[in-house]
């Protein structure tokens, strides 16, 4: 039971199918293993989003938290000689402690993350910005850093290596979400906080990790960013990227509401923008209709998602008033408010990555 | 004779499996006080949303200024010159008073523009709240006001509409004293107006004082009518009682056992200044009635750990034990079975399985990796004990009745080791069938030594269930019943607040074990 991940497969060889016909071009194997490069630079914090979506929350921050731990990454390196090990040590700790910041105010505080990811996003580009005097942080012509900048952005048998951090980080995050009692919580506390806390759930404690989780990801991610482009200019580097992030959980399948989204949807979504995207370039679409292009999709995709769900769940609740008593009840007249159905969420949770 | 404003002739409902009100007839003159009286359920919610329009009868006419209604809207309702004060207010906090009062038919102003008259509305409704004798100004914003304050802008609104009956239901059931008796003099004031006032109330001293007639429910069939020197608290407890209780009855297999939770002086957040003590046996039912919103649920929520604790101890086979959250709760082996199933029983898109396993997933899992076979094991062996009807065990508690719903939420309890179990209106909303299985896995429950206490409204069900009955009353303890004690009239004396008759109690229907 996946028919969602199924349906985003298909989608995405039909894409491939077609633009591969229409210029060949896209299946070329440059072509293919720059995708894979793509989809693993932005599949990794996707995922982090995708866990905070499923909690019922969203991450905002993140293109800005690529932002100030880029520039503090790179001066780490460049201007302080740190070594490199310590470096993405500290990176990767600066993106837990901002994740668990924003987690802290969110559950303990009782902000919405909304606000409290917002205020982030404009507080971690301020913050970078003046870091660094808004000048661009680079490498020189030395190698600060050549062995880390080789396992970023080297490749294995031609497979960047970014995609096989993807692939890896995905099936620990599958295991984790779909195979463990965190993830099991992280679904019910989604669904419904209220009962989740009526269990003996620590809800706050469930829902901080997630951003946590993210703010990790993010710092993993940033130092992706920065082998892929090799120097930050702290007032673009990794702007909007957290849209790209939430288009793409959407798109897997998550609903803002909270409580449904799969780590292959999730993948899935990525790599689907990221194929729109090449799409636009070789089909020789304007280059400035991409994100309209992307929009369209995004917004058909859920738009056809929703209504299949609606079926889907009039059917269950037919099948349902057959199956019992005579007398309808109110949970089988009605089966639920929540607009996606619960058949897409044990889809969700019974899938292997 | 005075002139009859509304007549209420034959008006049944009936819903599937359930007749919630049965051929009721009532009758308000104008100007007149109408006390309308009966036990939680009788029907006096579902008679007076008949009224307002909000639900249509099955069967019967609403006569009103001489013409008959099959049915009416709500805006028909409004029309007749009904108005409803309710119990939980309907007001929008965000607006001020005469935003409230004029809801849905602003003043406008500025043509074509369509917009919102402030000053003429707040110059109208000034005069209606200087007739209450309010002193709060149009302007307020109602989030500043008290619930006295609120209901005031109700009743404002219901002059606004040149109400000819102004419905009441529990108005004063979060009022002080004084406030009350603010009230009664609106009230007093409205009748000499020719208003007419249909005032439900659990408090038969404020019925008293204020009703000119007054019409008892029971089981949504109006039982008697009280004229306005006919009028004693037994008489009209008298009529509200006597319904027939079946046999529900299953002794314990043992007497009660020592051990069981002991509640010392516990303070609950609903009412910081009463004290409640309590003590439940293991293997025992112990029945907590009482009328709703006496403070029953407050205590389940603060024993769970939901509320904070704002004072006293519990202890549980004699030995205190600290309760800050619910998890805290689970740990001590005390559950809650949840009044809103739907809220905080059950995350009703999970299937039954993980519903079962939601408050125990950690003793299925090893390095918190769920064991599929262990959870599919447990979850199979509760759906077949508490013989749950579902296709498999995967299936979405959403598509479950409400008895096989409450059944999962046992389940999540019973596959862990309860000790102190609290069901706060276990069968509400469940059919006959499962009631009788729930009231059997109870007592099967507390044979194997848990102590139960069962929240219910159900008079049938204290009465039939409990080994011994707790009554609660505006926040505490009123009194303790032991079966030979048990009957309706104990039950609702004690409820409303009053003390027990010395002499003989009238048992004989409630049948000692």
């Amino acid at each position: 039971m996946m028919k969602k991940e199924l349906g985003l497969l298909l989608l995405l060889v039909v894409i491939f199918a077609i633009t591969g016909a229409i210029n060949p071009a896209f299946l070329s194997v440059v072509n293919l293993l720059n995708l894979a490069n793509l989809i693993g630079l932005f599949g990794v914090f996707a995922l982090g989003e995708g866990l905070v979506i499923i909690t019922g929350g969203i991450d905002l921050s993140l293109g800005s938290m690529f932002a100030l731990l880029g520039v503090i990454f790179v001066d780490l390196l460049t201007t302080y000689q740190v070594p490199w090990p310590l470096a993405l040590l500290l990176v990767l700790l600066g993106g837990l402690a901002l994740g668990g910041i924003q987690g802290f105010l969110i559950t303990r505080l009782k902000m919405q993350p909304f606000i409290v990811t917002l205020c982030g996003l404009l507080i971690y580009r301020g913050a970078a910005r003046y870091y660094t005097s808004d000048s661009t942080r680079g490498f020189g012509y030395g190698d600060e850093a050549a062995t880390l900048s080789n396992i970023a952005s080297g490749n294995v048998a031609g497979i960047p290596n970014t995609f096989i951090f993807l692939i890896i980080l995905a099936l620990i995050l599958g295991v984790l979400l779909h195979r463990s009692v965190y993830g099991r919580w992280l679904y019910a506390v989604g669904k419904n906080e209220e009962a989740a806390r009526f269990s003996g759930i620590n809800t706050n404690i469930v829902i901080a990790t997630a951003y946590i989780i993210s703010g990790g990801l993010a710092g993993v991610s940033t130092v992706m960013f920065v082998f892929y482009t090799n120097s930050v200019s702290p007032s673009s580097f990794g702007n909007f990227y957290e849209l790209y992030a939430i288009a793409a959980a959407v798109l897997g399948g998550c609903s803002l509401r909270g409580g449904e989204g799969s780590i292959l949807g999730i993948v899935l979504g990525t790599a689907l923008l990221q194929v729109l995207q090449n799409l636009v370039n070789i089909l020789g679409i304007p280059n400035s209709l991409n994100f309209a292009v992307m929009g369209t999709v995004i917004l058909i995709g859920v738009l056809a998602d929703q209504q299949l769900q609606a079926r889907r769940r009039r059917k269950a609740a037919l099948a349902g008033l057959a199956r019992t008593a005579p007398k309808p009840t109110l949970a089988q007249g009605k089966p639920t408010t929540a607009p996606r159905g619960a058949a897409a969420l044990s889809a969700a949770t019974d899938e292997q990555t | 004779m005075a002139e009859t404003l509304l007549q209420l002739s034959g008006i049944s409902k009936t819903y599937p499996g359930v007749r919630a009100l049965d051929d009721v007839n009532l009758r308000v003159d104008r100007g007149e006080v109408l006390g309308l009286i009966g036990e939680n359920g009788a029907g006096k919610s579902t008679l007076m949303r008949v009224l307002g329009g909000v639900i249509a009868p099955s069967e019967g006419v609403i006569r009103i200024g001489g013409i008959d209604h099959a049915q009416m809207t709500v805006s028909e309702a409004t029309r007749c010159g009904i108005a409803f004060v309710h119990q939980e207010l309907n007001l929008f906090e965000n607006l001020d008073v005469a935003a409230n009062v004029f809801i849905g038919r602003e003043q406008l102003t500025g043509g074509p523009l369509k917009l919102v008259d402030n000053a003429k509305m707040r110059a109208r409704v000034t005069p209606l709240l200087e007739r209450l004798g309010a002193d709060f100004t149009p302007d307020t914003l109602v989030d500043n006001l008290s619930i006295a304050e609120r209901q005031m802008v109700e009743i404002a609104k219901a002059l606004s509409i040149d109400a000819r009956v102004i419905i009441m239901d529990e108005p004063t059931s979060s009022l002080t004293i004084s406030e009350t008796e603010r009230l009664l003099e609106v009230i007093a004031d409205l009748k000499a107006h020719g208003i007419s006032v249909i005032y439900i109330s659990h408090r038969l001293g404020e019925i008293m004082s204020c009703a000119d007639r007054v019409v008892v429910l029971r089981d949504g069939r109006t039982v008697g009518e009280l004229a306005r020197d006919e009028l004693s608290h037994a008489a009209m407890i008298r009529l509200m009682i006597g319904r027939d209780l079946k046999a529900l009855y299953t002794p314990p297999k043992q007497p009660p056992q020592p051990g069981g939770c002991d509640i010392a002086g516990v303070v609950t957040t609903a009412f910081p200044d009463r004290r409640i003590d309590l003590s439940v046996r293991r293997g025992e039912i112990l029945g907590l009635a009482g009328l709703v919103g006496a403070g029953r649920t407050s205590l389940a929520r603060a024993m769970f750990g939901v509320d904070p604790l704002l004072g006293g101890e519990i202890r549980i086979d004699n030995t205190a034990v600290e309760v800050a959250s619910p998890r805290d709760a689970i740990r001590q082996g005390i559950y809650l079975v949840p009044e809103d199933r739907k809220r905080s029983g059950l995350v009703l898109e999970l299937p039954i399985r993980e519903n079962v396993t939601l408050a125990s997933l950690l003793d299925y899992a090893r390095m918190w990796l769920v064991d599929g076979a262990a959870e599919r094991k447990i979850a199979k062996d509760q759906a077949r004990n508490l013989s749950i009807k579902a296709p498999s065990i995967d299936t979405e508690a959403v598509t479950l009745s409400g008895g096989n719903q409450q059944k999962v939420v046992l389940g999540k309890w019973l596959s862990m080791q309860p000790r102190v179990m609290f069901f706060d209106e276990p069968t509400r909303g469940i059919d006959v069938g499962a009631k009788s299985e729930i009231y059997a896995l109870m007592r099967e429950l507390a044979d194997q030594g848990v102590a139960i206490v069962m929240i219910s409204s159900d008079m049938e069900e204290v009465i039939g269930v409990s080994d011994r009955v707790a009554v609660m009353h505006e926040g505490s303890i009123s009194g303790m019943l032991e079966r030979a004690q048990f009957s309706e009239y104990n039950v609702l004396r004690l409820a409303m607040g009053q003390e027990l008759e010395t002499r003989a109690p009238e048992a004989k229907e409630a049948a000692a074990p």
